[in-house]
């Protein structure tokens, strides 16, 4: 459900690390919380983005939802899939429905972010 | 007049459930600072009969378009209206409904607005309506916005030769939004495409062109799309929607978003109010749009079905990110609207068209034979047309009135470099003896 | 009972017409004479060719299609769904409102003028302001119209930096989005245990940045915001002016003005609360009133009387004006109907309009708190929130239960509104309905309460009696299908 590899926001995103660059996309809970996305407003490629900022917007048929990027850095890769199958994000959050990858500026920042299970110890606040 | 049910009888069973013996006590979480004291200082309440004499005299004040042969037109215009517009728009299970929020139960008017939208895409030649918004001025000053919304830049090109008001309304919109509105102008009654062009840079969100324009006159599209050399502003077009049965669609021109009054389609003129502002676009902007839009899906039986869509982009979700704030539409001025389309038809609403442009050319070759009248401007026009007379306007429109007729607009009041000039507007309603009988008006006034 | 409708333009067939016109043999010429072919349509467009029967059946047939207040109970929260006087929409109707032309000359449009003038004067006394412009075309719009001229007059006094509009979170979705398109920032309020404004919060975001506060009293929850006097006070000390959402006018007529209550600008919901109907979602109209020191930035054209002359007139000379929001003056059919309503019912009927739509509510809430969760358990106003969370244990959501009245032939309260609550069913009654309609709602409403906790599907499928089920509304927000066709 939340793999080991990632690290996590409190907002819900992931991040996987590669070398100097990472994957970015929402966690299998915010998806589940937002229900049926039927639209991404994705951001353009060599946008650059900071530590916090919106770099997305996921819309359901009822609620709309900011996508914070984990990291700062420039985007160098935008999933252009999600246009015409939104759906991705429920079905594979993880993988074929990442949203964007970001070339990171300071590696330091990850340190900001949680583990696989300080995240599902969030989460487990959450639901009380 | 009372229109609450409540006797003595229920009162007392009501209070008692609450656990309150006066219904004072509901109100005893208002300061007593600020209640109301006494009574407020209204007309006392009076019987159906009274009420309906009483409006009467009140509307047999206004001089009415029956009364005297209208000209007038600038916006709000005098066309037929079928009685059977009024028999469905009167169906109270139309008109006493709202919003449309619980589709299982209001299917029908969320299927008379998707026949609607697509009537209205038919007509501007564009991929995608929205439901409707209030008038053809705010329709525009939404679209303005919409385009410096999807562009990313905020200057606008606006031709004067649109309908002054809706300029006003545009100007009145964008005036805390650092919008710069910058505004084009005219040579002989067109749209000075030259000035359009040298404007028109990579900073421009979109141009405003209206057809036909507020004189009248349709202006030339044709030469202005193949002249405008490829930018990414948006180009927005104003258009009467019965002309379009006649003319070219704008978005064979290349038109990005399509808006217009659609009070002439079967809505009264009501000094005003309530009109539709219809609003149509490239499929690419459906997301950008404000308002509401009717989607067709399927139910759970695979039945097939209407359903409001896209609400994302509205306030009760989106809040302040929301496109526009509007919530309403005017629905009922749509049902109307569709209703009118559907009564016309496909060659009914064209057969239209062309009688107010024979009827109306007929007046202007003949006014132009006068002594005192003159040509002022160039190129086709619709169902409008501008003349110059030697007489003063006002005195001339007094002296119309003792003949029980409405003259046209003295152009003055929004154009200061346009005394003397009168817009008159011709619709399928005026006969050959009302044409006559005004030209011989016009000939006597001395 | 699940039946498909045919769309207008499938039951068309070539050749069929329901117009017809005068004859046009009196002029020579053709069109191609006077347009040239280039701007002349090639292709018509694909409009609906129907017999007048067919045109009258299918509308008729969606009519049946559609609940109104007509057509039974109409709950729904915030938008005040009272009966509508059938005598108003014949008035409307009279020629002399219908067949006059907004460019007329002021002296053949006079009694529209004076109608209109009265009704501001009503307005005026109705809300305790002292100026009014009936321009605005609905809520949304007077809610822009009001803003702006807040804009206006904090530039002209030159405090045009304040940036910030508040908003309390109970709030209709339109006052952050009409102070956004205003070109305001929005800063939400929270709410404290009562349901009310959190006078703290109010307290340490009303600064010197502040514009407005935009509240609606009584609020979304129905509850009066008994600090009023004090909101005010620290919203007036920051500098701030004071915005009176009026979708919830139909609790206080007579009873409380919201410019005694220190606001500063007000817009009304012609459409609710003085029953010119709501028409399937508009038109209505949204007069704004506001006081004294900000009526030089009211939108124009202001109707004004010549007391001498006992005439009428526009007058466009306001040069501080905002300028116009929408072409000419109004929704003027709109408010013919709303001015009837006001003479027809008078001063003393106003107030019991608010009294009995009180009562109603707080009839309904006194029965209702017996199945559901009540979250703010205290006199309301004309309206009130419950909580479907104890049928949510059950997996029955509001959607759900929303669902389940229509099969009782109800039309739904307003739900998931406010966001405050969880779960929330917003019912307003209105005056009108009389106590066996709320008798037979409650019967209604416990018997679904019941049918949550012992048949939960038989809820969570519902309606079963509506011509269709529910919708998709995934499929057509992925990939929108708005317009008809030919396939």
């Amino acid at each position: 459900m939340y793999p080991r590899d990632l690290k996590y926001t409190k907002e819900h995103e992931w991040i996987r690390v590669e070398g100097d660059e990472g994957t970015v996309g929402i966690t299998h809970f915010a998806q589940k919380e937002l229900g049926d996305i039927v639209f991404v407003e994705l951001p353009e490629e060599g946008e650059e983005v900071v530590q916090g900022d919106s770099l997305a917007v996921i819309e359901s048929v009822k609620a709309v939802s900011d996508v914070y990027s984990p990291i700062s850095g420039t985007i160098i890769q935008v999933n252009q899939r999600l246009e015409d199958e939104p759906e991705l994000i429920n079905k594979d959050p993880y993988d074929e429905g990442w949203i964007v990858v970001i070339k990171i500026k300071d590696k330091d920042e990850l340190e900001d972010l949680m583990s696989n299970e300080e995240y599902q110890e969030l989460l487990e606040g959450e639901e009380d | 007049m009372d229109f609450t049910p409540h006797t003595e009888e229920d009162l007392r069973k009501m209070k008692m459930a609450i656990g309150i013996e006066k219904i004072d006590e509901l109100f005893s979480d208002i300061p007593e600072e600020v209640k109301f004291k006494g009574k407020l200082n209204l007309p006392e309440g009076v019987s159906e009969q009274e009420l309906v004499n009483l409006l009467k005299q009140l509307s047999q004040k206004n001089t009415t378009t029956e009364d005297y042969i209208n000209f007038l037109g600038a916006g709000a215009y005098e066309h037929f209206i079928p009685s059977v517009i009024d028999h469905v728009i009167s169906r109270s299970e139309f008109y006493t409904s709202y919003t449309p929020y619980q589709p299982e139960i209001s299917q029908g008017m969320l299927q008379a607005i998707f026949e609607y939208q697509t009537m209205i895409c038919e007509l501007t030649g564009m991929e995608v309506s929205n439901a409707s918004l209030y008038d053809g001025a705010s329709a525009l000053a939404e679209a303005v916005e919409m385009a410096c919304n999807f562009i990313g830049n905020k200057k606008i090109l606006v031709s004067r030769t649109i309908h002054p008001e809706y300029l006003q309304v545009v100007k009145t919109y964008t005036q805390f939004r650092d919008i710069e509105i910058i505004e084009v102008p005219w040579v002989k009654g067109n749209t000075d495409l030259e000035a359009l062009i040298k404007n028109l840079d990579d900073k421009t969100a979109a141009y405003v062109i209206q057809y036909p324009n507020f004189f009248g006159i349709v202006e030339d599209l044709d030469t202005l799309q193949t002249r405008v050399e490829k930018n990414n502003a948006l180009f927005i077009v104003v258009a009467d929607p019965i002309s379009l049965a006649l003319l070219k669609p704008p978005g064979d021109f290349g038109a990005d978003i399509v808006v217009g009054e659609g009070q002439s389609l079967g809505n009264p003129l009501q000094f005003g109010g309530p009109y539709l502002g219809f609003m149509a676009a490239k499929k690419k902007l459906i997301r950008k749009m404000p308002g509401r839009i009717v989607g067709e899906t399927k139910d759970v039986n695979n039945v097939r079905g209407y359903v409001l869509t896209l609400q994302t982009r509205e306030q009760h979700i989106r809040r302040e990110r929301a496109t526009s704030n509007i919530c309403s539409n005017e629905a009922l001025c749509a049902l109307a609207a569709a209703v009118y389309l559907t009564y016309m038809g496909k060659k009914g609403l064209r057969a239209v068209a062309e009688q107010c442009l024979l009827k109306a050319n007929y007046l202007y070759e003949n006014i132009c034979k006068l002594e005192h009248y003159h040509k002022v401007f160039d190129g086709p026009f619709f169902k409008e047309f501008v003349v110059k007379t030697d007489h003063d306007v006002e005195y001339l429109n007094k002296e119309l009135q003792k003949h029980r007729i409405f003259g046209g607009l003295n152009l003055e009041r929004f154009y200061p470099e346009l005394k003397n000039h009168l817009l008159v507007c011709v619709t399928e309603t005026k006969t050959k003896q009302e044409l006559d009988y005004f030209l011989a008006r016009l000939e006597g006034i001395v | 009972m699940k039946r498909e409708k045919k769309l207008i333009f499938e039951i068309s067939k070539p050749g069929r017409k329901s117009y017809s016109l005068p004859k046009l043999d009196w002029i020579q010429k053709d069109v191609s004479d006077l347009i040239p072919e280039k701007l002349l349509r090639e292709k018509p467009p694909e409009l609906p060719e129907v017999c007048e029967i067919d045109l009258v059946r299918h509308y008729t047939e969606l009519s049946k299609r559609n609940h109104g207040v007509d057509s039974g109970f109409y709950p729904l929260g915030s938008c005040t769904m009272k009966y509508n006087p059938k005598v108003n929409e014949n008035i409307s109707r009279f020629k002399g409102f219908t067949k006059i032309h907004p460019y007329q000359w002021e002296e053949t449009v006079q009694g529209a003028l004076q109608l209109m003038y009265e009704m501001n004067d009503y307005l005026c006394e109705i809300s305790g302001m002292d100026y009014i412009t009936l321009q605005p075309a609905a809520g949304s719009h007077g809610e822009l119209t009001g803003l702006m001229v807040i804009k206006a007059y904090l530039n002209h006094i030159g405090e045009g930096h304040r940036y910030k509009v508040l908003v309390p979170d109970s709030a209709h979705g339109t006052n952050p989005a009409s102070a956004a398109m205003c070109g305001f920032e929005v800063k939400e309020i929270k709410s404290n245990a009562r349901g009310c404004v959190d006078i703290d919060e109010l307290k340490a975001q009303a600064d010197e940045n502040t514009a407005a506060l935009m509240l609606t009293n009584p609020n979304t929850l129905g509850l009066f915001e008994e600090d009023i006097l004090e909101i005010s006070e620290i919203v007036h000390q920051a500098g701030g002016l004071l915005y009176y959402d009026g979708a919830n006018a139909n609790a206080i007529m007579g009873i409380t003005r919201p410019g005694d209550m220190g606001f500063d600008v007000v817009h009304f919901n012609l459409h609710k609360t003085f029953s010119t109907p709501h028409g399937g979602g508009g038109p209505g109209a949204g007069p704004v009133g506001v006081k004294e020191k900000l009526e030089p930035f009211l939108p124009v054209p202001r109707i004004e009387k010549h007391s001498e002359k006992d005439f009428y007139y526009l007058d466009y000379n306001k040069p501080l004006s905002i300028g116009r929001v929408r072409v000419f003056y109004g929704n003027f059919g709109v408010i013919t109907k709303a001015y009837a309503y006001i003479r027809a019912v008078g001063p003393e009927g106003l107030k019991k309009v608010s009294e009995y739509a009180v009562l109603n509510a707080n009839y309904l809430m006194s029965q209702l708190k017996k199945y559901y969760f009540l979250p703010y358990d205290r006199c309301c106003k004309h309206e009130f929130v419950v909580s479907g969370k104890k049928q949510a244990k059950h997996g029955v959501r509001a959607l759900d239960i929303a669902k389940r009245l229509i099969d009782y032939g109800y039309h739904p309260p307003t739900i998931y509104f406010p966001l405050i609550v969880q779960e929330a069913l917003m019912i307003e009654p209105t005056e009108t309905e009389s106590l066996e309609t709320l008798d037979e709602f409650i019967n209604a409403m416990k018997q679904i309460a019941e049918e949550a906790e012992k048949t939960p599907e038989k809820v969570k499928n519902a309606p079963y009696t509506t011509v269709v089920g529910r919708l998709d509304e995934v499929t057509v927000a992925r990939k929108p299908k708005t317009r008809w066709t030919r396939v």
